[in-house]
Formats: C-alpha cells, sequence, structure tokens
C-alpha cells in the first residue's frame, strides 16, 4: 500500500469507528450549540450586546467543543493495542497520526463550519460578519484538531487527563482565537480582514509541517 | 570538548561540581542584592513623574526578565535530555521550572502593583501582560504535565517535548499579541520604555538583574543536587557518599 492510500485507510477506518457510536459524535456539537445558547439567555437578547459578543462566543464555543472532543483521540486505540500495531508498523507514525487528525477534524472541525453559520445569525451578525466566521472557523479547526492531537498524544497515557489536557493546549490555541474571533468582528464592521486570515492560514501551514511530528514522538513516549 | 560534556552529564560529578559552585553564586548574589536594594531605594533619585513608585522597577524587571529566561534554560535542557538522552538535564529542567514559575509570578503581581499608580489599573490587557500570564500558564501546565506520570523517564520525556513544543509557540503567541492590538482602533496604553533611565537610576538595576541571575544559578544548583539524589537514591555512589543506611530508604 503506498502511503497515501494507507492514509485514506486511516481515516477510513477512524470515520467506520466513530459512526458506530453516534451519541460520542454528537455530544460536542450540541455542546456547541447549547455554550451559545447560554450567552444571550444570561446576558440580554439585545441585538447590539450579541452582535458585539458573537464572534467571541462564536469562536470561544468552537474550542472548548473541540477541546471536549480531544480526550477520546488516542484512549481506545492505546487502550486496545491498536496503536502499538500502527507504530511497530511499516509506515510513518506522523502519516498515522496525520490521518488520525484529518479524520477527528472531519468528525469536529467540519460540522461546527457548517453549524456556525446558522448559530451566527441567531446573534444577528452581518452576512459579512458571517462568511468571515465560516472562512476562519475552516482554516482555524484544522489547526486546533493539531495542536489538539498533540496534546492529546502527550497526556495518552495519562488517566483523567480531561484538565490537563486544557491545560496544555489552550495556551497554544489562543493565537487561532485572537485571529479568528478578531477577524470576524472587524469584518462585522466592513474592514478587511486579509491580516488575520493570512496569519490563520500561515498558523495551519507551520502547525501541518511540524505538529504531526511532535505528536508522534509524544506517542512513542506516551506508549513506553 | 565532548568527553568534559559527558562527563558534566555523570550524577556524582554534577552532584560534586554543583556543590562546589553554588556557594560562589550565592554569596555574590547576596552581596549585589544588598547594594543593590541599597542603592535603588535609598541612593537613586526620586522619578520626576513617577516619584517613589518608579522603585518597584528593581523588582519587576529583573524578575520579568528571569522568568523568560528561565524558560529558555528549561527548553535547552529538554531539548539536551531529548536529543542525547541525558537524565541530568531533565532533571535540571525539572528543578527549573517551579523557579521559573515563581519570577513570573513575582513579576505579573510586582507589575500590577507597578501598574495602579501609573496607569490607573492593576491589569490591563497589553500583549506584553497577556504573554507573561501565558507563560505562567505553559510553566503550570508543564508542572503539571511532569507531575502526573508515575514513570519518571516517561515524564521527563513527555514534559520535555512540551517545553520544546512551547519554545515554538512563545514568539507566536507574544507577536499574536502585538499584532492582535495593533488591530484595534488605536492603542488604549502607552508601552512601558521610560524615556531613557538615567545612571543614577540605572546601576541599581543593573546590579540587581546580576544579583538575581546569580541567585538564580545557586537555587537551581542546590535544587538540581535535591533531584539528582532523589533520582539516585539508590544508586553505589550515594551509598558510598551517605554510608549505605541513607541509600536503602
Amino acid at each position: 500500500m503506498n502511503p497515501g492510500r494507507f492514509f485514506i485507510a486511516i481515516v477510513r477506518r477512524e470515520l467506520q469507528i466513530a459512526f458506530k457510536r453516534w451519541s460520542d459524535l454528537l455530544s460536542p456539537l450540541v455542546f456547541f450549540v447549547m455554550v451559545t445558547t447560554l450567552f444571550p439567555l444570561a446576558l440580554s437578547p439585545q441585538h447590539a450586546v450579541l452582535r458585539n459578543l458573537g464572534p467571541a462566543v462564536l469562536w470561544i464555543a468552537a474550542l472548548l467543543a473541540t477541546l471536549l472532543s480531544l480526550n477520546a483521540l488516542f484512549r481506545a486505540d492505546v487502550e486496545d493495542g491498536s496503536l502499538e500495531q500502527l507504530v511497530i508498523g511499516p509506515y510513518p507514525l506522523p502519516l498515522v497520526i496525520l490521518g488520525k487528525t484529518a479524520a477527528h477534524w472531519l468528525l469536529n472541525g467540519l460540522p461546527l463550519v457548517i453549524l456556525a453559520p446558522v448559530l451566527a445569525v441567531t446573534y444577528y451578525l452581518p452576512v459579512e460578519g458571517v462568511r468571515a466566521l465560516s472562512l476562519t472557523l475552516l482554516l482555524g479547526t484544522p489547526t486546533l484538531s493539531l495542536l489538539g492531537a498533540a496534546g492529546a498524544a502527550l497526556t495518552a497515557a495519562v488517566r483523567q487527563s480531561g484538565g490537563l489536557l486544557a491545560l496544555l493546549v489552550l495556551p497554544l490555541m489562543l493565537p487561532v482565537l485572537m485571529f479568528g474571533a478578531r477577524a470576524t468582528d472587524l469584518a462585522g464592521s466592513g474592514e478587511p480582514i486579509d491580516g488575520p486570515v493570512y496569519l490563520l492560514g500561515a498558523l495551519f501551514l507551520l502547525a501541518l509541517s511540524l505538529l504531526p511530528f511532535a505528536s508522534a514522538a509524544a506517542i512513542r513516549i506516551s506508549l513506553d | 570538548m565532548w568527553t568534559w560534556f559527558h562527563k558534566l552529564a555523570s550524577p556524582p560529578h554534577f552532584y560534586r561540581l554543583a556543590g562546589l559552585i553554588g556557594p560562589w553564586l550565592l554569596w555574590p548574589s547576596l552581596l549585589l542584592l544588598a547594594v543593590g536594594t541599597y542603592g535603588g531605594l535609598v541612593l537613586a533619585p526620586a522619578d520626576y513623574q513617577q516619584g517613589d513608585g518608579f522603585r518597584i522597577i528593581y523588582v519587576h524587571v529583573p524578575s520579568a526578565y528571569l522568568s523568560t529566561t528561565i524558560y529558555a534554560v528549561l527548553a535547552v535542557a529538554s531539548a539536551i535530555g531529548l536529543i542525547w538522552r541525558i537524565k541530568l538535564a531533565h532533571a535540571v529542567a525539572a528543578a527549573a521550572a517551579p523557579i521559573g514559575a515563581s519570577f513570573t509570578a513575582v513579576a505579573l503581581i510586582s507589575g500590577a502593583l507597578w501598574g495602579k499608580p501609573m496607569w490607573g489599573t492593576y491589569w490591563e490587557w497589553d500583549p506584553r501582560l497577556t504573554s507573561e500570564l501565558i507563560l505562567l500558564f505553559i510553566y503550570f501546565g508543564y508542572m503539571s504535565l511532569r507531575a502526573s506520570f508515575e514513570d519518571l523517564n516517561q515524564a521527563d520525556r513527555a514534559s520535555g517535548l512540551l517545553a520544546v513544543i512551547g519554545v515554538v509557540n512563545l514568539p507566536i503567541i507574544h507577536y499574536s499579541g502585538m499584532w492582535w492590538s495593533s488591530l484595534h482602533q488605536g492603542p488604549s496604553l502607552k508601552t512601558l520604555d521610560a524615556p531613557s533611565i538615567s545612571g543614577d537610576m540605572l546601576w541599581p538595576l543593573l546590579l540587581l538583574i546580576a544579583a538575581s541571575t546569580l541567585f538564580f544559578g545557586a537555587l537551581l544548583l542546590s535544587r538540581v543536587r535535591a533531584e539528582v539524589l532523589d533520582r539516585e537514591q539508590n544508586s553505589r555512589w550515594i551509598q558510598d557518599l551517605f554510608g549505605d543506611s541513607a541509600g536503602a530508604g
């Protein structure tokens, strides 16, 4: 099998396993919707307030929803030993990680990207803001998945790693959050967003080129 | 050069060497600290704008400088430990982390106390303040990851990897903070760059920076010694050093 087909096989395996457990798949999305619903209820449903807070709330909710789904990324594979098989297998471990990360994004990031515009409308974001939100989430959530995979790999051997994972990963995710929310905010007030969007793209490429290797090293440490 | 490096990495040798060097760092640091504190609090004139409030600089700048320097020490030690598999380097990283976190906390607290009379607020979401706070979170993350493993070797390597990831990320976080705030409508805050500081205010600051650095060195060496004792407690040379009863426990 060539590396490309192997990558696709890994992604397909992840998707098949995930679709067997619908509830696990849905809970981060339900969480995302719940968190975004809490804010208008706790603040006040005034259009101006919600329009100002919308970009930040939606981005933070997306960040937390991603975090929620990360714990399970390597857990099952560590427990049943399949990750060990993949480590000693003939294919490079970073490719395995990349496949798992891609599947994680397809299952968690992509639904957020699709769902966010709907929620953005309930926050009265203008059309430009909604468009910027989709664009920045599309560029930013893969970076979040890559960073999260590194964190999950570091904590794969740790029991009850939920809080620890948040502590490790959230500081690393901050730049993505800052640029994503700010670009959405700027677009809403009719300003150009090229700068933050390019920066998000640069962060994604940087994460894509470095983090799978770091995650692979972390997995080797965790399996020791 | 390499034999020297390998000799340094041997725990008994390092333990002895650190014990010899430690006092030579500690006493000069205390001396400089005394002279610098006297110079800063008594001899230096009050600032014409900030009055005596500016004297917080003598605590704030050394600790802020050390907070990042210690992270660099931690990351370099971790990288050495990961690349050459030198356990002593991991011990150095482990020993440096709590010191770095403490200096970061001191820098944040002294900065907040300084900010109140200067800017009229304890906290401002300035990029520098924000990245200092995130540095503290990264120290906490490093220490909790290290604490969450039972196997020492695993803890060393996992937290070392995190330190290396963090060192790539810190500049990104720092500069994103700057770009992020430059995207704001207008700067709400002037930077700390005071109009170039005058000589009689400067020399106590330089002395205190040197004193804190030496103090960090002394503290680090003694903490690494403790760490080495803990890690090597069952080894032969420790039993030789303290007699058989010490090593048995």
